[in-house]
């Protein structure tokens, strides 16, 4: 009896290991025809609604495009880091061992980004960041391939402008972290370059979403404007108390990067908004058949207005694609980042490329001011700076 | 002088607020000696029934704030009679794993029903903007706060100080057993300012939409306020809470108007001189119960 229990064990054990004998052997059969995406994005936690906003872009354009490019069938595989760089590197590990993934891509916010970014070399895998926005990020891996915009694009435009169009003391407020630091030191450096004059300059805590004290401060500064970046969902909370303290009526200007009138938020954050001149790579409101079309589908979809957060991530899955058409469906990592170099495309937010340089976006970026067309407020483009590069990386 | 007034108005305010949040934990914490750290869930919850009502049913503002109180306080006390009430004779490590785990809880289910995304509560037009009181600017809705917030400290005041159920229940705090032998029946007194302190947290919750912003995270994002309130004022009465939370709050708004740099410091800053200064909060006390 015992023997005899003993043999069904053994042979159940035997049998088990060659279950897994078996799908082992057909799983490398069944991975050569497919290609795994790992997209790692904060879908829970503060930066959400970026998590959401590139979920559904990518959803979206592989329902256009279909899911099969070079005879490969694309997967997506989603994770989850709440925009805390330990659990990016945790997943990115996973990704990349477990799952065998061919590109990394996502990332919500710079340390995410620079987390996963040793990763990427190590494994030889192109890491396309489709929302993180400081300037050093694609400078820390050779495989590191951004489709969604630096901060130093626009601020340094908007400073530009702003000398340009008669305003001559701003204070700034900007979130007290790295994308904030950026805006603010390379706004600051263009800005002064011009002639204009820093009056007030406060950094507020990322966690503190009570702005009033620190507009009271900008009130009594009596500036032209207030240059303010603070994360995309934190807009809202900025704008409402601007108003509130009656810096609209005080004749003080909103001047910034354009993440403060993201589109995702813009519409509920109500009239006082109206004017605030942005300079951003994407508007909703971007005049063009493609973009038309683009925001149609996503509202149909989503019901919602798609942010630039959606089109990065649009044209990061679309960069992904392209590259797998040009090396054939040819899944080596350092072929997929050749073929990404110089790349160039029509996007909904206008013609935009990949510097073969420095594997970083060049795009146009808009001047833009809130306005209300048909009962709703959208950012309205009304000047043009054509293929912006990065200008973080030409100071070096 | 007048920008110095401007700050002390909005520190009154702020620390109204914070006491209206926070003051619910104060009477389940100090008088209970309950730690619900899943407070917040239910400032949470007030926040976005007021929402709902508010935005997507058409409610006046003024008409949904109590039912935000008036839910937070059903959702109380359906949760004290089912769950929190196994808990009250358990360690207070039991309590906080416990209530920690709600409180991930309710942020996975309102983040699954409402999304993530920051939600605003549409105003009636009169309590948007500031007026001038000479020189001085008072921004209507701050000043909504502090009235509504005020009044609501003198009830609660006088309720705890001089009405039946008030005695009742420092009677049923002081020595549970002595008073049910008089008569008072300690599970009900319980659970009745249980659902109180949550309705109020709730009635914060939809206050406080405006200032701090409302999302899933709330609980998480306020627990230390929160904390920090009943841990500076003591936990003995509501006078200590209520007066560290002015403090708190008029501190908070000069550190970020004087001190920019300083600001995410100055609160904790405060907290740990006071706390050196008397361990047992502003009024707290020495003598263990």
């Amino acid at each position: 009896m015992f023997e005899r229990k003993q043999l069904t064990q053994t042979v159940s054990w035997a049998a088990a290991v060659a279950a897994i004998a078996g799908l082992a052997a057909v799983a490398p059969a069944k991975a050569e025809d497919t290609v795994k995406v790992g997209l790692i994005l904060p879908m829970t936690g503060g930066q959400a609604s970026t998590g959401k906003q590139i979920e559904n872009a990518i959803k979206l354009y592989m329902q256009q495009k279909g899911d099969t490019v070079a005879g490969k069938k694309v997967e997506i595989i989603l994770k989850d880091d709440a925009a805390i760089p330990d659990k990016t590197k945790t997943a990115a590990q996973e990704l990349i061992v477990n799952d065998k993934v061919n590109f990394i891509a996502g990332f919500g916010v710079t340390p995410a980004a620079l987390a996963a970014a040793p990763l990427a070399t190590q494994a030889k895998i192109p890491e396309v960041v489709m929302a993180a926005g400081t300037s050093i990020i694609t400078e820390r891996s050779p495989y590191i391939v951004r489709t969604s915009f630096t901060l130093a694009q626009s601020s340094t435009i908007i400073g530009d402008w702003a000398v340009k169009n008669g305003i001559k003391k701003v204070a700034t407020l900007t979130s007290d972290y790295a994308p904030g630091n950026d805006a603010l030191n390379f706004f600051k450096e263009h800005f002064t370059a011009g002639g204009g004059e820093i009056v007030e300059e406060v950094k507020t805590p990322l966690a503190n979403p009570d702005f009033a004290p620190f507009l009271q401060r900008m009130k009594d500064a009596k500036p032209d404007a207030i240059f303010v970046f603070v994360p995309a969902g934190q807009g809202g909370n900025f704008m409402k108390q601007y108003a509130e303290r009656g810096l609209d009526k005080a004749g003080i200007k909103v001047i910034g990067p354009g993440d403060v009138t993201d589109d995702d938020l813009l519409n509920n954050m109500g009239d006082a908004v109206l004017g605030t001149v942005t300079a951003h790579i994407y508007s909703a409101a971007h005049p063009s058949q493609m973009n038309k079309d683009f925001v149609a589908a996503y509202k149909k979809a989503y019901g919602t207005r798609p942010g630039f957060m959606a089109v990065s991530g649009y044209d990061g899955i679309h960069l992904i694609y392209e590259a797998l058409k040009k090396t054939n469906g040819d899944t080596d990592g350092t072929k997929l980042v050749e073929a990404m170099k110089g790349q160039k495309w029509e996007s909904p937010r206008g013609p935009i490329s990949i510097d073969p340089a420095t594997r970083d976006i060049v795009q146009n970026v808009y001047i833009r001011k809130v306005e209300k067309v048909d009962g709703e407020l959208y950012n309205v483009e009304f000047q043009t700076f054509e293929a912006v590069k990065d200008p973080g990386k030409t100071k070096k | 002088m007048t920008s110095i007034l401007t700050n002390l108005f909005d520190g009154v305010a702020y620390g109204m607020l914070l006491f209206v949040l926070a003051c619910g934990l104060a009477v389940t914490l100090g008088l209970m000696n309950f730690v619900n750290l899943a407070h917040g869930a239910f400032a949470m919850a007030g926040g976005y029934v007021c929402m709902v009502l508010v935005n997507r049913m058409g409610w006046p503002f003024f008409a949904a704030l109590p039912l935000s109180f008036v839910s937070a306080a059903a959702i109380g006390i359906v949760l004290e009679r089912t769950l929190y009430r196994h808990l009250y004779a358990r360690s207070h490590l039991d309590q906080v794993l416990f209530t920690i785990g709600l409180t991930f809880m309710s942020v996975a289910a309102v983040d699954y029903i409402q999304g993530s995304s920051r939600v605003f509560i549409n105003l009636p037009a009169a309590l948007e903007g500031q007026f001038d009181l000479f020189g001085v600017g008072i921004g209507r809705y701050r000043l909504m706060i502090i009235v509504i917030c005020g009044l609501l400290t003198i009830a609660l005041q006088m309720v705890l100080a001089k009405t039946r159920f008030g005695s009742r229940l420092r009677a049923a705090v002081d020595d549970p057993r002595a008073a049910s032998g008089l008569g008072i029946n300690v599970p009900q007194v319980f659970a009745f300012t249980f659902a109180f302190g949550c309705g109020l947290a709730g009635l914060g919750g939809a206050l406080s939409a405006e200032i701090l912003g409302l999302d899933p995270y709330f609980p998480l994002k306020f627990m230390i306020y929160f904390l920090i309130v009943v841990t500076v004022g003591g936990s003995s009465s509501i006078t200590g809470p209520f007066l560290a939370s002015l403090l708190l709050g008029i501190g908070d708004v000069a550190g970020k108007y004087y001190v920019p740099k300083m600001s995410p410091f100055v609160i904790y800053t405060m907290m740990i001189v006071i706390l050196i200064w008397r361990p047992n909060g502003l009024f707290g006390r020495t003598a263990a119960r």
